[in-house]
């Protein structure tokens, strides 16, 4: 047999080693050729009475085994329609069957780890006898299933729980937290750390000692840890708080969740062959359903892709920044200064006068002293990094930056004398990157040397948090831009985007839908509690009318004023429009800034809707249900989105979910508004938006691109 | 259809439900007995005549486990031959057995029935049946399951009732309760519980606090703060998308108190109140039982006061004694305001939160004093109702004779 993906070699003991090293994938994980060999090579180990057991380990570094391989997973979901629910069964708990065959195999199997072990690879840890672990606090174990919609489904939730008691279990599963070694040791998940040279001899020497091919739910008197069984007070104790806990975080939109607890709650009253069935049960569940799919698709297989920068220009080489020449030192301009340095660019960070500049690296100085005190980073490397940071009002000092980035005043004329000045000094090949939220790339490339090596490099606040960054093209931007700019964005290890010039870009355009039609709601007199409620719901990030005080209804307001200005008749006035206004014009209300918004932020307090608001805008008697208000909120984004498709604002459906998803905070259970669509149905989300747009004006028009699609029945993502 | 008469009714004095309450010595099966056993004395006739003993009762596990009705019934020597069957509507359990009991009689499937209720809360945990509706996360998820406590805030929030509102009623529960038993108005039915050879454990409730004032309850922490902030409050407001936060009014103070107790009520047709020389005090009209959201769970009793009305052809207007049990302040003040009454107009003789909740008796217990009101005040009806878990309520009419 050749092997692609697990190594058998018998040594002098007749013990068998197991090297799990997947062809063409540079980390480990479960594809066919692995299940097929591990299969294989069980079958020997258990009828060969020679051999006496085994070890397995991994040959790569990275890696134990990183869990499926979802790009497989996906396949078998592409083909989901066609399959019966026996079918999907099958496939599920064909994982299960192969990992019981290991424990069951009559010949002691244990496991020596010294990297990664997340899903399918901590539950095939789990399946052997005994485990040994490297000493390496880096080691990441864990079950992270539930960031993709799904379950553990190779036994996990059954077998985690009988190692370290069901409580103690579920926060893993239902997180998707990491454990170190030390942390598994301490609660039972693996029997021993060793030095990483050391592992194999001590899986081998367990053996050779005598160790027994009989896992403890096998045996007779076998208890859970810390209880089991519906009649113990703590395992109702924790049946009861558990659901509610975990609703407060899910809002009910991610079914994994439940699914993780029934298969718990189940699964551990059950004897564990019993138990695993009803494990693949709730695993086929999630294949079965829309939200597992739509998020494997989006956060793992197309955030991957981007994150190799599937978009970047083949044929350019690669162009690594050494040299970031950081142009304005507030808030923006500080965390992009700070994120640069972690990834080891040199930044000259300049501002109009050294003290501003100053400030902006003092903003790099606070998080890296709270780095260091959290014990994140030590002192040395520390200071290393604020090393790398020179503050200046000195644009001389930009000489020799191979990239700049403008982070200042959201002014034409300010920006355009900033490029001129900078380009004065920097190098002709230096690529010119703007920040800008607001202003067209293509109007601001005007003021460049070279159109071509002007583009946008859109960041979002706070920059050391949010993942995503967009990159937009303008009309002239060139591909030596493009790669650049993406070659950065994997050096300071960030999502990117690509999308083309347009008012807003794609995300802030899409973004700003959703508190407008939160005020429009407003205006009408639906209840501010419930709108907001709605979009939380929903699962959106964060509430409609808090994200506007975040963003700043001042900001809201002039942002507002200059559409109007730039698009003249073309503008369409909105009930927003007068709440934006009387709040900020008429109310003083500018947002969190001043400590008065659409809410009140009580010195100290939790913060609540401004009951001011009611008066203003009184409660219409009748009042929508929350499946309407949630469909205005979440429908009226998605349609721009899709409009953004349409003028090729946006050009790909994978960047459009995925900038939804990390760049405003779009529901991740969709899987993105476009994966959403799709899951509606393009026929009726068309025809929904039809009669909202009746009823509510020209915001919920379907463009012209969706209407073609829903005619010939094509969807987004094809299938 | 037959017409379901009240020949008697008796009831336990209330016991605080801990360690230190006086019947708690006293095991539930002796408890329920003992009320039995009274009612064969006060009426002097053959208890055999008995068809079927109901008995509610919630927690029924451990010693309130197994059909606890049939045994207490052998155990007051009713003979081997009076069956017994158990019902769980939880907290209008004891009423559902005194229903049922009349609706066997209405039927014509029997002549002679006891509809009862028991719960030693000292012995057996509340909640140690545990139940899919609490922990089976398929089911709790399904219907947004909270702890009732959060459930009563809710309502407090939802239908605007301050912490203010829900002590004041507290405290004239207290006052009522004091002033009915310093007036005797529970004389006719109590029945002091004895041990084994005779001696008075307790002959008064000892859960009330008399003299309790608004100012003492506002001292008190309202109970539910952490429980909604680790998730139970979210899952209920998850519910009610209009509603900003919960608001928590509730703690011991205005809240039905954990006590042991039992009642039994002995139920008939007229030709068997002849036989055996039993006077009827009362007719079953109607009854009602109704399901409403079970998250918010404890917003029932409208419904089925309305839903009893409606079956006996009866109007608000026509009832004269209201009992709708104090299970938490928020559901008294919230049934007034649905059913447009005022608070003055129930509950006249106090109620559970001075008095206590026994969970499987409190239901006969109130249809019990109920009787006793209308005897003393010679007036004609009364709605007994109770909100029950999981969103139920059940409500009965009866009408003095």
């Amino acid at each position: 047999m050749t092997n692609k993906a697990i190594k058998f070699e018998l040594d002098n003991d007749n013990i068998a080693l197991l090297t799990i090293d997947v062809e063409g994938q540079s980390m480990n994980v479960i594809n066919e050729d692995f299940l097929r060999e591990l299969k294989a090579h069980i079958e020997k180990i258990s009828s060969d009475d020679n051999i006496k057991g085994a070890v397995i380990c991994s040959g790569k570094d990275n890696a134990f085994l990183a869990g499926a391989d979802l790009n497989m997973l996906l396949g078998d979901l592409a083909m989901n329609d066609q399959a019966s629910p026996e079918d999907i069964f099958k496939t599920s708990f064909s994982l299960n069957k192969l990992f019981r065959s290991l424990e069951t195999c009559g010949k002691p199997i244990a496991v020596a780890i010294a990297g990664l072990t997340l899903g399918g690879g901590l539950e095939l840890a789990m399946s052997c006898h005994y485990r040994v672990v490297a000493d390496n606090d880096k080691i990441k174990m864990g079950l992270p299933e539930i960031q993709v919609g799904l379950i553990p489904g190779a036994g996990g939730t059954q077998r985690l729980p009988r190692l370290m008691g069901i409580q103690a279990a579920l926060p893993y599963m239902l997180q998707g937290k990491n454990m170190s070694p030390k942390q598994a040791l301490a609660s039972g998940v693996i029997h021993e750390i060793a030095p990483v040279g050391d592992i194999i001899n001590k899986a081998k020497a367990w053996i050779l000692g005598g160790g027994k091919a009989e896992q403890p739910w096998d045996q007779k008197r076998f208890k859970i840890p810390g209880g089991q069984g519906v009649y113990d007070p703590n395992i109702v104790q924790t049946f009861m708080g558990a659901p509610a806990m975990t609703q407060k975080q899910t809002k009910n939109n991610y079914p994994a969740a439940v699914a993780i607890l029934s298969a718990v709650y189940e699964g551990h009253q059950l004897p564990i062959d019993l138990a695993l069935k009803v494990e693949s049960t709730y695993f086929a569940q999630q294949i079965m359903g829309t939200v597992a799919p739509n998020m494997i698709r989006t956060l793992f297989v197309n955030k991957n892709k981007a994150d190799k920068l599937i978009r970047r220009p083949k044929d350019q080489p690669e162009m690594k920044t050494k040299k970031l020449g950081m142009l304005g030192a507030g808030l923006m301009g500080g965390g992009i200064a700070y994120v640069s340095a972690m990834a080891g660019i040199e930044v000259v960070l300049l501002d109009r006068e050294l003290e501003f500049a100053q400030k902006g690296k003092d903003y790099s100085k606070t998080l890296l002293d709270k780095a260091v005190s959290r014990k994140k980073i030590n002192q040395e490397k520390a200071d290393h990094i604020l090393s790398l940071i020179t503050p200046t009002a000195d644009y001389a000092d930009l000489e020799g930056c191979d990239l700049v980035i403008e982070a200042v005043l959201e002014d034409v004329d300010v920006k355009a004398d900033v490029t001129k000045k900078t380009q004065a000094v920097v190098p002709d090949s230096c690529i010119y990157g703007s920040n800008t939220s607001t202003l067209p790339i293509s109007i601001l490339a005007k003021a460049s040397k070279d159109q071509q090596k002007f583009i946008g490099i859109h960041f979002f606040s706070p920059v050391d948090k949010m993942p995503l960054v967009e990159i937009i093209l303008g009309k002239n931007t060139g591909d030596e831009a493009l790669a650049k700019a993406l070659d950065y964005v994997r050096q300071i290890r960030k999502t990117p985007i690509v999308v083309n010039d347009s008012r807003g870009f794609y995300t802030s355009r899409c973004f700003m839908t959703y508190p407008v039609e939160a005020s429009n709601m407003l205006a009408e007199g639906v209840s501010p509690v419930l709108i907001e409620n709605c979009g939380v719901y929903a699962g959106m990030a964060v509430g409609p009318f808090a994200v506007n005080d975040e963003v700043g209804i001042e900001l809201s307001y002039h942002i507002g004023q200059a559409t109007k200005a730039a698009l003249g008749d073309a503008y369409k006035a909105e009930a927003c429009d007068g709440v934006i206004e009387k709040l900020y014009k008429e109310l003083g209300r500018k947002g969190k800034k001043n400590h008065k918004g659409f809410y009140e932020y009580p010195e100290g307090g939790k913060k609540f809707i401004w009951p001011g608001l009611a008066t203003h805008y009184p409660l219409a008697p009748e009042q929508p249900n929350q499946e309407y208000v949630t469909k205005r909120l979440m429908y009226r984004q998605a349609l721009e989105v899709a409009r953004c498709y349409q003028e090729n604002v946006v050009t790909d459906p994978e960047d459009a979910d995925i900038g939804a998803i990390f760049g405003w905070g779009f529901a991740p259970w969709t899987g993105g508004p476009l994966s959403m669509i799709d899951t509606i149905g393009v026929d009726k989300f068309v025809e929904e938006c039809d009669a909202l747009a009746q009823k509510h004006g020209s915001m919920f028009d379907v463009p012209e691109n969706l209407r073609k699609m829903s005619a010939n029945g094509e969807t987004f993502y094809g299938s | 259809m037959t017409d379901a008469y009240i020949f008697d009714h008796v009831r336990s004095p209330r016991g605080r439900g801990k360690k230190d309450g006086s019947l708690h010595s006293v095991t539930p099966i002796n408890l329920l007995a003992q009320m039995f056993t009274a009612i064969k004395d006060r009426n002097d006739f053959d208890v055999t005549a008995i068809d079927d003993v109901i008995t509610g009762c919630v927690t029924a596990v451990g010693e309130q486990g197994g059909n606890i009705g049939r045994f207490a019934a052998i155990m007051a020597d009713y003979g081997d031959e009076v069956p017994g069957m158990h019902v769980n509507r939880f907290c209008a359990s004891g009423l559902v057995a005194a229903n049922y009991a009349a609706a066997r009689v209405m039927a014509g499937q029997a002549d002679l029935m006891i509809g009862s209720g028991v719960e030693s809360m000292s012995r057996v945990q509340m909640g140690f049946d545990g139940g899919a509706w609490l922990i089976d996360p398929q089911v709790t998820n399904k219907i947004s399951s909270v702890l009732q406590g959060i459930s009563a805030d809710m309502i407090a929030t939802k239908y605007g009732f301050s912490r203010t509102d829900c002590d004041q009623y507290a405290v004239l529960s207290q006052e009522r309760t004091k002033s009915a038993w310093d007036k005797g108005h529970f004389n006719n039915s109590i029945i002091p519980i004895k041990d084994s050879i005779g001696q008075v454990l307790l002959d008064r409730d000892e859960h009330m606090r008399p003299g309790t004032t608004v100012e003492d309850l506002g001292n008190l922490k309202s109970s539910f703060n952490d429980m909604g902030e680790i998730g139970f409050d979210s899952v209920i407001l998850q519910k009610y998308p209009e509603i900003e936060n919960v608001i928590h009014v509730h703690h011991a103070g205005n809240a039905s108190g954990i006590v042991d107790g039992a009642a039994a009520m002995l139920i008939g047709t007229k030709e068997a109140g002849e036989k055996h020389a039993l006077k009827p005090r009362a007719r079953l009209v109607s009854f009602a039982d109704t399901g409403t959201d079970p998250s918010i769970m404890l917003t029932g009793p409208g419904k089925s006061a309305r839903a009893a009305l409606a079956r006996a052809g009866l109007s608000k207007d026509d009832i004269d004694v209201w009992e709708i049990n104090e299970a938490f302040a928020s559901v008294v003040l919230r049934f007034c305001q649905e059913m447009d009454l005022s608070t003055k107009q129930v509950n006249v003789n106090g109620g559970a939160i001075a008095m206590g909740h026994p969970l499987g008796a409190t239901g006969n217990m109130l249809l019990g004093i109920a009787l006793d009101e209308l005897e003393r005040t010679n007036k004609r009806y009364a709605l007994v109702t109770l909100c029950v878990a999981g969103g139920m309520a059940t409500a009965t009419i009866i009408e003095r004779i």
